[in-house]
């Protein structure tokens, strides 16, 4: 009878898991927070804005999806079946009367060299001298809502393998109305030319799709204090002012969580801030909030005191976000330079 | 093991990390002060103490910065914060667990991390049942946020 049970459930659950799925629930639980609910944009691009839309292929979106855009924010969804992803797709299509394009897949042969030579003069500006695309991510803190668009990066492994030549070009050759992208057909290239800039951002791709660093930090930095709680404590705090830091509290650990005198005092948190940081950090990810404001955390086990935080370059990865890369590694240095001048 | 029932546990396995990312995140069309306080009901209502809510943007905006409203909730149950921070001593830099919300123009946006991210810190597997509620329990709370009207 179990037998029968098991096979039963199962049944019923693999067809709740395969029953047509809805592209639009699909889009606002794994697409939206970033694309906006009607595709308008925010932290991602505006995928709505008719130029882009129009001049996409479905299977440019498909593969988006699945390959994400690695160390750029968009993540890959490999979880996500065929039929949910086409789901996707179908929904993102739903905004737009315009008839699906379709991009012939034949390479564009061009002349890479001299590709580079127009890049350098025409891209360059906007999409970075090797490609690696604008700065930053979203309207929120780090760019004028005006702006609809951050120039993309061409040389992601994600965009690459997403991406067809015959695309690229029709991007160079019409541009997108609505963003910085112009036509360079209009701008006085010829259509040679244009594959010669085709062969170059080309020439950016490697054999497959690179995932995001993938180096192992510890998850915290831990240093021993060889002072008493207190002193420790007291060191911190001139330490923290030493960094240009501002201490903004001191609490414990179970705050909040604990009638208010009953918390465990041998665990201290210093909440403390460098508003320049703050922002910049803001600017270049907006969804690192969670880790801020910095704070130290000191503890005193078995009569060992110890001070600790998390470690910022393990977050990079979390985020998905290279631009993260350096505040981390300053954020990283910073910490232990306050650990290191607190244990002196 | 009877066979059926190892299917049964591979396949519950299988479904509950099937969607696993990193970052979970969410956007409400509710403003910023009507979103807070529906994320906050929820989270009671899913058992978790909201234990501080501090304002990221205090700062900038006493620097002339034109910032939105970005606030960070620390929450979890007094219990597990207290157990966890005993036993794994590592944790604590990221004890309590932390919630982003913050004002996209009219729209509001929730961003966590994903509670298992932090199971790795741990070496006792009958402890991953903690991160696992825990992500259970913020995709529920995220998706009440999504859907409140």
């Amino acid at each position: 009878m179990i037998k029968f049970t098991v096979l039963f459930f199962l049944l019923i659950v693999s067809g709740i898991a395969n029953a047509a799925p809805d592209g639009k629930a699909l889009f606002n639980k794994h697409c939206s927070a970033c694309h906006g609910s009607e595709g308008k944009g925010g932290v991602g691009v505006p995928l709505s804005l008719p130029s882009f839309i129009n001049s996409v292929s479905n299977e440019y979106l498909n593969r988006t999806i699945r390959v994400g855009r690695p160390g750029r924010i968009m993540p890959a969804f490999p979880q996500l079946s065929d039929a949910q992803v086409k789901a996707i797709v179908s929904h993102v299509r739903s905004w737009t009367d315009m008839p699906t394009v379709k991009f012939d897949p034949t390479p564009v042969i061009g002349d890479k060299k001299h590709g580079k030579e127009l890049f350098l003069q025409r891209c360059a500006q906007c999409h970075g001298v090797d490609g690696k695309g604008g700065k930053g991510t979203g309207v929120t803190f780090s760019r004028k809502r005006d702006l609809p668009i951050i120039a993309p990066a061409l040389n992601n492994s994600g965009f690459l393998a997403s991406a067809s030549d015959m695309m690229i070009r029709n991007t160079l050759i019409h541009g997108r109305e609505g963003t910085p992208m112009v036509s360079l057909l209009k701008a006085g290239l010829k259509e040679k030319d244009i594959d010669d800039v085709v062969a170059y951002v080309r020439s950016f791709q490697k054999s497959e799709v690179v995932s995001a660093k993938d180096e192992t930090y510890d998850a915290a930095i831990i240093v021993d204090s060889p002072y008493s709680l207190e002193e420790t404590i007291e060191n911190l705090k001139q330490a923290i002012e030493n960094q240009n830091f501002k201490l903004i509290r001191t609490d414990y650990l179970e705050h909040g969580f604990v009638e208010e005198g009953k918390e465990n005092k041998k665990q201290v948190v210093l909440h403390f801030c460098n508003f320049n940081f703050l922002f910049e950090a803001l600017s270049i990810d907006p969804r690192v909030g969670m880790f801020l404001p910095c704070r130290v955390t000191i503890i005193e086990r078995e009569g060992k005191v110890q001070m600790m935080t998390i470690n910022p370059m393990r977050l990079s990865k979390l985020f998905n976000n290279d631009g993260l890369n350096d505040a981390c590694k300053a954020m990283t240095e910073t910490y232990e330079s306050i650990l290191e001048d607190a244990s002196l | 093991m009877n066979v059926f029932l190892k299917s049964l546990l591979l396949f519950c396995f299988v479904s509950a990390n099937a969607g696993a990312s990193d970052l979970i995140m969410a956007r409400s069309p509710l403003s910023f002060s009507e979103a807070m306080t529906n994320l906050q009901v929820s989270l009671r209502e899913h058992g978790y103490t909201v234990a501080r809510v501090q304002r990221i943007d205090v700062g900038l905006t006493g620097m002339g910065y034109k910032t939105d409203m970005y606030r960070v909730v620390f929450v979890g149950k007094a219990d597990e914060i207290k157990y966890l921070a005993n036993k794994y001593p590592q944790m604590i830099p990221y004890l309590p667990p932390k919630v982003s919300i913050f004002a996209e123009g009219g729209d509001t946006l929730l961003v966590t991390a994903n509670p298992l991210t932090f199971a790795q810190m741990i070496d006792d597997e009958k402890d991953r049942i903690i991160f696992q509620r825990w992500e259970s329990d913020v995709y529920s709370v995220f998706d009440d946020f999504r859907n409140a009207e």
